[in-house]
This record gives structure tokens, C-alpha cells and sequence, in this order.
């Protein structure tokens, strides 16, 4: 069909994509690829929980959105094909669950992926209303040292850095890093592309 | 490696005003373009055994009592990229509509039928060719709240992997010769030149006679750069 190889053009995921993308999550009975919850019992490296909302240029919560996840193992190695039983940093999330339109994730700190970037996680969003998914990255405030050297966090205007930092908490015995993501406004977060 | 970057001319902009919802999700500052690391050239890659024997089948994965309504389609094509390549072992999940132009979605309030025999979700995996192949239900047109009297035209959702996170695409099918086509402000946010890319084109040579008629869309994601220094 396509004589010249030209780009397919992006589309919105659209609202109604949960028995599509996330199955499991919003109770369907169908299988998923991938969920919010990426450890299994016998993952090695610090087990953390990211928590954050998406926001629109309202400042409404956005309910019907999907934020997925890509990122290394405790080691800084990225899984090269998925196996049911090892761990695989591939992770999907709707934000059309939670009482508060949250998205939680339970997944593993990952290590560097090499000497220069800091610890991180790469982070794709996509929603009804956004005719292009967007990428960007999650950093973890406590890499300070880290990341004061990583080369795309230097590659931001200083005063936008801190949106792709998420916050560590210690809530009893379990590790937060709350990361919530403007799609607009004052505290618009940074979007990439590569 | 380094791959093309997102090619402008073949992508809708953020902020399409006709298509309210852009107005406050799309983001209105540039994207910061920074270099391509592992990070961006590894992505999720999974194998036959993420595939059940029927998520191909729609028409077969969502029975509960019987057959699904509505005129059977086998929905096939090839997953390339911009070298012409093929992106085999990638995975292809759709969701679409009914027959009847709904979703089994619990916030879809369209006043139609749902089908008890069909859920409108599958999944493939594309072959060494790249080619995937679906078969499933025409899907209705349904009427959705963006302007007076607006309807989508009959689509189906399409998600891709490809072989790293920079090659994921999310896209919509339309179905060649739909009326409803022009007036759809999602469709129509693609620059002029790129949008037929978005129509599945009927196809009697891929019909399976006596069974179900064939459309065929083949899709183009992101691909490496010429790498000229090696042999
Ligand atoms: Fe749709």
C-alpha cells in the first residue's frame, strides 16, 4: 500500500481504550500485557511505589488517561524480551480506577543504565484530547549528585527541571515518589522527543 | 543506531482547535529534544506466548452464547518502518466499536445495543514479514459530543510497539470510501498529505471467499537512520 515509507500519523488513544490497553485494571475479561504492578515476589533491587496525577490545563485530575512505564532493573539492565517470570520494566497504567484519578505503580528503583544519566524512567502519556502520546522522564530526588550530571536533565532550562523529579516519601514501611505531570500551565512538565 | 525523529508532516499538531479536548490536554510548550540513549533504543519486546489462540479473533473471543452480529471483516496489513523495512515480532493491539456502534467501555452512554458476543479487543503479533491479521466486526459509527450532530466515522483503535519506546504509535483505521470521513476534526487534524495513510483500503485479492471481506492497512513507524559507514 504505502509506496513512499512515510510516518502512520498519530491518533488519540481516544476515552474508550480500557478493554483494549488495560483490561485486567478496569475488569474486563480479557487478558493484559502489561499492569501497574511490575514486582513479583522474588524481584531484587528497592521495592517503590510511584504515585502521581495527570493534570489538564484546568487543573482537573485527568480520568481517562494511560501512563506507561519503561525502565531497567535493579541492575541498570533493560529486560530484552519479556519472560513470565523474571523481572520486565514495561509497565501500563489507566488513570480511570482510583477514587482520585491517581496512577500508582509498585515496581523496583532502577539502576544506571550507564555512567552518565542518572537513575530514571522513561514515561509515555497518552489520553483522550492528546493527538500525539508524549514522552517524558521521571528522576528521583534523592540522586541529587546523580543527577546534577545527568545530560538530558542538563539539556533543560534550570527553572523546569524539577518537574521531572519526583519526591521521595517514606509512608510507615513503604517508599513513595510522587510524580504528578502538568500537561499545561505554569508548571507545564517537560515533554521530550529523541 | 539513531532513529528518525517524529516526521512533523506526517503527525496531527497538539492543539487542533476544532477537536475540543486538545485545547487543555495538549501540552503548548515545544518538546525539548534530547539525545537517543539506551533508555530509548530498548523497548518492551514479547514473543508468541503473550498471544492467546484467540485474541486474533473477535468475532470468537468475546462469545458468550454464540456468534457476534454483524458482517465479518478480516482487518490485515504490514507493520514497516520508514526504510521499508519490516517490524516483525510486534506487537498489534486494536479496540473498537460494535456492530451497532458501541463500546463495551463503561462510560460509553450511546444509546445502542451492546453485542453479549463481543468484546472488541484483540491483539497479534506481526510475522517475520511483518504482516498482522485480524478478523473481527464491521464497527458502527457512533455519535460523540464535540459539536452538533457529531459522529465519528467507523474506525478502529490500533496500538504498536515496534522495536523501541521512540517507534510506539497509537492510531486510529478508517475504512476507504466512509461519508462520514470529511467531517470528522480528528481525521482531519493530519497534515493533507498524510492522512489517506489512515485509510484501510478494500481488498477482494485478501477476502476469504464465502467467509468475510478483507481490508488491508499497512502502517510505517519510526526507523533507524542510514547508518552510511557500515558495509
Ligand atoms: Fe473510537
Amino acid at each position: 500500500m504505502p509506496k513512499s515509507f512515510k510516518q502512520t500519523p498519530s491518533q488519540t488513544v481516544g476515552p474508550f481504550f480500557a478493554y483494549g490497553l488495560t483490561p485486567r485494571q478496569y475488569g474486563y475479561n480479557f487478558g493484559e500485557i502489561a499492569s501497574s504492578q511490575l514486582t513479583k515476589s522474588d524481584t531484587k533491587g528497592e521495592r517503590i511505589s510511584i504515585i502521581g496525577k495527570l493534570y489538564d490545563g484546568t487543573g482537573t485530575p485527568m480520568a481517562n488517561a494511560v501512563i506507561e512505564i519503561w525502565q531497567a532493573d535493579s541492575e541498570g539492565n533493560y529486560a530484552p524480551l519479556y519472560t513470565k517470570d523474571k523481572f520486565f520494566g514495561y509497565g501500563r497504567v489507566g488513570t480511570g480506577t482510583d477514587p482520585e484519578n491517581r496512577f500508582v505503580i509498585e515496581t523496583i528503583k532502577p539502576g544506571r543504565v550507564d555512567d552518565q544519566q542518572a537513575p530514571h524512567i522513561a514515561l509515555i502519556i497518552m489520553s483522550r484530547g492528546i493527538m500525539q502520546h508524549v514522552y517524558t522522564r521521571l528522576y528521583f530526588s534523592d540522586e541529587a549528585e546523580a543527577n546534577a550530571k545527568d545530560p538530558v536533565l542538563n539539556a533543560l532550562p534550570a527553572e523546569r527541571k524539577t518537574t521531572l523529579i519526583a519526591e521521595r516519601k517514606q509512608n510507615e514501611d513503604r517508599t513513595e515518589y510522587h510524580f504528578d505531570i502538568y500537561m499545561q500551565g505554569e508548571n507545564e512538565t517537560v515533554f521530550l522527543e529523541f | 543506531m539513531k532513529f528518525k525523529s517524529r516526521d512533523r508532516s506526517s503527525h496531527p499538531p497538539y492543539i487542533l482547535p476544532p477537536y475540543k479536548s486538545s485545547l487543555t490536554r495538549g501540552p503548548k510548550t515545544e518538546p525539548i529534544i534530547v539525545p537517543q540513549s539506551l533508555t530509548e533504543l530498548t523497548g518492551p519486546a514479547y514473543d508468541e506466548s503473550i498471544v492467546g489462540e484467540l485474541d486474533h479473533d473477535l468475532t470468537r473471543n468475546g462469545q458468550t452464547n454464540g456468534e457476534p452480529i454483524g458482517e465479518r471483516l478480516i482487518i490485515t496489513g504490514r507493520i514497516l518502518d520508514e526504510n521499508g523495512d519490516a517490524a516483525a515480532n510486534t506487537l498489534v493491539e486494536i479496540w473498537q466499536a460494535n456492530a451497532a456502534g458501541r463500546y463495551v467501555h463503561t462510560n460509553d452512554q450511546h444509546d445502542a445495543p451492546l453485542d453479549p458476543n463481543f468484546l472488541g479487543a484483540g491483539r497479534a503479533l506481526t510475522d517475520d514479514e511483518g504482516w498482522y491479521k485480524f478478523t473481527t466486526i464491521r464497527p458502527g459509527a457512533y455519535p460523540w459530543g464535540n459539536h452538533y450532530n457529531a459522529w465519528r466515522p467507523t474506525h478502529i483503535h490500533f496500538s504498536l510497539l515496534g522495536p523501541n519506546i521512540m517507534t510506539r504509535l497509537i492510531t486510529q483505521m478508517y475504512f476507504e470510501g466512509d461519508p462520514l470521513i470529511p467531517f470528522d476534526p480528528i481525521f482531519a487534524g493530519s497534515p493533507a498529505g498524510a492522512k489517506d495513510r489512515l485509510v484501510a483500503k478494500f481488498s477482494l485479492e485478501l477476502t476469504e471467499p464465502g467467509f468475510a471481506l478483507a481490508y488491508r492497512f499497512d502502517i510505517v513507524l519510526r526507523g533507524p537512520e542510514a547508518t552510511p559507514f557500515e558495509a
